[in-house]
């Protein structure tokens, strides 16, 4: 067993866990965050994604140990001033989840898209996507919302630097 | 109290699933953990047949963390308890003193049962749709004893405190198989020398359903042109992104049991449980929370499920399983998988005179849920938007070593619609006609009330005409034709393709008495009960179950109109068959058109009642009764009024009602439909083709689609687009493969490919709205219609697009290799090998390059 600790949607967590343990499965199942889903465990459906230090990963493909000290962030832990994120938002207003499964990880890499590039084209947009399956939207609606949500993202981005 | 004046059917109403979902509040399986439980993991077959000769689970007993292991024989006999005998009795922990005197029988017996052997001779099935009389069906037992017959098929089961300790335990279970001769090929599983499936059956036919009307024969002996083709449809894996999942919980003071599923049919899973676990029905509830995507394959029943409840019975313990995604590739049923032969016969001007269809549909090793009865659904549809005089149909059902197969998306209905419209294209170059033109020239004259169709049920409404002069304009087709001319003569390398679908389908699902004539083992009618509080809110219950598709912003709005309130003064409740107790569930893009239409009767009759009581309380006249906007007044003295909430108050204060009245304003309403729904539309898909590497690219989709009234715009553009994504999915990209002995090459996300957002594309998506004369709101019904519709225009464009080189055909999914070796094949050039002709795997070339 390792003692590992992390810091998840700004709360601090200390935890024994085996060195096998999964950062997936250390959220869900040690610190009981429901908001991380999984479809694979194999990095090929993102529903999964979370950021850890800013930077989004497939938190099935990352060791629980690997994040030991690590800042996580996960769907239930962007918003702000008790608004929805406007990538939240966005998916909401142009009907961009179905089922709601993929959507957490969909959003994860959306958010971290749009931090890399705040303004991406559709083509930029689906290819960056290309890592998170949804099965219900057929994508056109989830690509809208990353679009609608960007120029929002940009003019929050001087408020949140300083 | 919300007064709401104005209308939300059909209006922007945002979806109130939303908030949850996007801020990861979903409440899914994976996410119920309950105190004690315990974690169930499955050792399934490498094999996808063989003899089981042993196995030894003492090394996994010993695990650290491990509760139990069982085999299949470990478990035989909780397969056959009794559902009329004394509940209690049945949990075990109950025994009479008589009985213990007796040695402790496990079951009592009662007046009508018979007192049977633990393992009784009776066959163990989860299908419920025995499409014959003579239908051969094997024996499905949930944990295989002697033998296995597909690579997958479950054969112990490890019970342990977490999941990463029950796989560890599953690990050290050793089993020893003796292999069997195999069987994938359904053609060859109909051979007098195949290996059978299931040696007792002494073959692997399952059934033969035929449909015959009108004179076949002397149709095809008259007519001037004769078109005949065979289509593939390919294996598909449905990959819900949610997998499977179950949580079983014994209540230790009822003797029953909760059981939370990631299940499309709630109710349905109820019953067969039940009967399947000799669990008397009302001590059993079932509760489908958020599900994470079905597309078919969550309208089951499946082994886990059972297996889940009877360890719960036997540890009395809470018990979790769920599902990975490389079980979920094996262990969750597979569509499609059929080969069709079709046949026209016409008039040399392109007018159809009769039409023969002869299928061959593979059940895989078992008969799931309604596995049988899929072909069916589609069987009523080959003939399409087309009115002609004589049809004929046969299906026959084979079982293979492969996993079973069952409903996903569309289920019969986008194989009848690709194979129609296919032919139809084949059709029209056999006559020289445009692909247009021969549709048109078989289309229906528009109509609004019930028509007579070649396979003999009546079609509810259609105006083919309308929507495809619609798509035609959109899609610009003389400009198409014209970029299309000019791209041919200069030779370009990337070529145009204009592909058509005019499709009908079947919705609604279903008249009961139709069900039954075609031996379906259910009703298909749906419940609702509006209930208006005393607060002037409302609680609406439905028996259908969403997993997506946004019921209960929907059913919001049916109700906020009917009743005259805001959607936001709605609750929807769904899912659970305690608050729900009545439904058939939701599956067959059935649930707006008889469930929603059941929310809206029901809700109307709230607002009859509520009428006497408001003319009650007005001392008026029911009849100048008026109710608009949530107010009821008197006609001509619109000053005289009283509101909806005010109504619901005095119902449930029940102090000043008209005489013998009741009290409350709460209503139930079972909705049987008198018919099906038959929702149409015309789709033309673009596609440029590199004829130098393969690859096809839809650069444009249109589609004019009718599903009748739309409640909420939003969300039928969503399940369009969705579903025209997922028939492009098996167009384009997917295809199950199994090996010849039975391994399913294509067992994880890396090797079957569901396609990405860079591998589809946008959509432009119209409407007409034609109206269904089969309900009270004239709804029709989408979730499948995009699946149904797009499928056949995509690869209708791909052989449009390849015409100049001679091809006229080529199979789901056109992958560029495909597309390669069809050009190469059609222009008589060395192609290259194909070891199996359903592989769309590069073949190797004998200098050992891809070909």
């Amino acid at each position: 067993m390792r003692r590992i600790q992390m810091t998840v949607d700004g709360r601090g967590h200390i935890a024994e866990v085996e060195p096998r343990l999964l950062l997936l499965h250390h959220l869900r199942e040690n610190l009981g965050i429901g908001g991380v889903h999984w479809g694979c465990n194999t990095t090929n459906c993102g529903a999964c994604t979370v950021l850890m230090n800013g930077e989004s990963v497939k938190s099935c493909t990352v060791l629980a140990v690997q994040a030991d000290g690590a800042e996580i962030t996960t769907v239930r832990g962007i918003m702000e001033n008790g608004l929805w994120h406007p990538v939240q938002q966005a998916f909401h207003e142009t009907h961009g989840l179905q089922c709601g499964y993929c959507t957490p990880g969909m959003i994860m890499a959306s958010v971290s898209l749009l931090k890399e590039n705040p303004e991406p084209s559709e083509q930029e947009i689906r290819e960056a996507l290309e890592g998170n399956l949804c099965r219900c939207t057929g994508y056109e609606n989830i690509v809208k919302a990353v679009q609608m949500a960007a120029p929002y993202v940009r003019r929050s981005e001087p408020v949140a630097a300083s | 109290m919300t007064e709401a004046p104005e209308k939300f059917v059909g209006g922007g109403v945002l979806r109130k699933e939303d908030p949850a979902l996007i801020t990861g509040r979903g409440n899914w399986v994976d996410n119920i953990r309950l105190p004690g439980m315990l974690h169930a993991t499955i050792l399934r077959s490498p094999y996808a047949h063989a003899k089981i000769t042993s196995i030894d689970v003492s090394a996994a007993r010993e695990q650290p963390g491990v509760a139990a292991v069982f085999t299949g024989k470990d478990l035989l006999e909780e397969w056959d308890k009794n559902p009329t005998a004394n509940p209690a009795a049945v949990t075990g922990y109950s025994l009479s003193l008589a009985e213990r005197e007796n040695g402790g029988a496990s079951v009592t017996p009662t007046a009508d049962s018979t007192s049977e052997s633990p393992v009784s001779e009776k066959t163990h099935t989860f299908c419920g749709w025995m499409v014959t009389e003579d239908i051969k069906v094997p024996d499905h037992l949930p944990v295989a004893v002697d033998e296995v017959n597909y690579a997958g098929e479950p054969v112990a089961v490890v019970v342990a405190t977490d999941r990463y300790k029950a796989q560890d335990a599953v690990d050290l279970i050793e089993v020893d198989y003796e292999p069997l001769d195999v069987v994938t090929n359904m053609e060859r599983a109909i051979q007098d020398d195949s290996p059978l499936v299931h040696e007792k059956l002494g073959t692997n036919k399952s059934y033969t359903w035929e449909l015959e009307n009108g004179n076949v024969d002397e149709a095809f002996n008259n007519a001037e042109v004769h078109v005949k083709e065979r289509y593939i449809q390919q294996r598909l894996i449905p990959n819900a992104i949610e997998t499977r999942g179950v949580v079983a919980n014994p209540d230790p003071v009822s003797g029953g049991y909760t059981v939370y599923s990631s299940t499309q049919v709630p109710h349905i899973l109820k019953s067969v449980l039940a009967t399947y676990c000799g669990i008397p029905e009302q001590r059993l509830r079932v509760v489908a929370p958020d599900v994470g995507g079905g597309f078919g394959s969550k309208l089951n029943v499946y082994s886990e499920e059972v297996i889940a409840l009877v360890l719960s019975r036997k540890l009395g313990l809470p018990i979790k399983w769920v599902e990975d995604r490389s079980e979920n590739y094996l262990a969750t049923i597979h569509g499609r998988d059929q080969i069709q032969d079709i046949e026209l016969a016409a008039t040399r001007e392109g007018k159809i005179l009769g039409m023969k269809v002869h299928l061959l549909a593979d059940m895989g090793a078992y008969l799931q849920l309604n596995g049988p009865g899929i072909p069916l659904l589609g069987a009523f549809m080959y003939p399409g938007v087309y009115t002609f005089d004589a049809y004929g149909f046969s299906c026959t059902g084979v079982f293979t070593n492969k996993t079973p197969t069952d409903a996903y998306r569309g289920a019969g209905r986008p194989e009848a619609t690709y194979a129609i419209e296919r032919i139809m294209d084949a059709l029209a170059r056999e006559t020289g006609l445009d692909p247009v033109e021969v549709r048109r020239r078989n289309f229906y004259e528009p109509f609004d009330e019930p028509t007579t169709t070649p396979a003999g049920i009546q079609y509810d409404s259609m105006n083919m005409q309308a929507a495809l002069d619609r798509v035609l304009e959109l899609a610009d087709y003389e400009g198409l034709r014209e970029e299309q001319r000019r791209r041919r003569e200069a030779n370009d390398p990337v070529q145009l393709g204009i592909g058509f679908s005019t499709y009908t389908e079947i919705c609604g699902l279903a008249p009961s008495q139709v069900l039954a004539a075609l031996r379906a083992g259910g009703a298909g009618w749906e419940q609702a009960s509006v209930r208006m509080l005393a607060s002037g809110k409302v609680e609406v219950v439905t028996g259908t179950s969403p997993h997506g598709q946004g019921h209960v912003t929907s059913w919001s709005q049916i109700a906020a109109d009917a009743l005259g309130v805001s959607p936001e003064d709605v609750e929807v409740l769904h899912g659970d068959t305690a608050t729900a107790p009545w439904g058939r569930d939701t599956y067959g893009s059935r649930s707006l058109a008889v469930g929603g239409v059941a929310v809206h009767l029901a809700a109307q009759k709230v607002v009859d009642k509520a009428k006497k009581i408001a003319a009650h309380m007005l001392e008026a006249a029911e009849g100048d009764m008026e109710f608009e906007g949530g107010r009821f007044s008197v006609a001509g003295s619109p000053e005289k009024s009283v509101t909806m909430p005010e109504v619901a108050a005095a119902a449930y204060l029940a102090n000043n009602l008209p005489e013998g009245m009741e009290p409350g304003l709460s209503e139930d309403y079972f909705y049987d439909p008198p018919n099906f729904t038959f929702p149409f539309g015309a789709h033309i898909c673009v596609t440029e083709v590199d004829t130098e590497t393969g690859k096809a690219r839809i650069r444009d989709y249109f589609a004019v689609d009718d599903c009748g009234p739309v409640i909420n715009p939003q969300i039928v553009d969503g399940q369009l687009q969705g579903g025209i994504a997922q028939g492009v999915a098996q167009a384009l990209y997917e295809e199950a493969i199994y090996d010849e002995d039975g391994n399913l090459t294509t067992g994880s996300m890396v090797d079957y490919l569901v396609p990405g957002a860079p591998e589809l594309p946008n959509y432009t998506l119209e409407r007409t709205v034609t109206p269904s004369p089969t309900n009270a709101m004239g709804v029709k019904g989408v979730g499948e219609a995009g699946t149904i519709g797009s499928p056949p225009a995509v690869i209708n464009s791909v052989i449009d697009a390849l015409s100049p080189f001679g091809v006229t055909h080529i199979d789901m999914p056109a992958s560029p290799w495909r597309i390669w070796q069809t050009i190469q094949e059609a222009q008589g050039r060395e192609a290259g090998s194909r070891e199996a002709d359903l592989s769309g795997r590069p073949a190797q070339t004998e200098e050992g390059g891809e070909a």
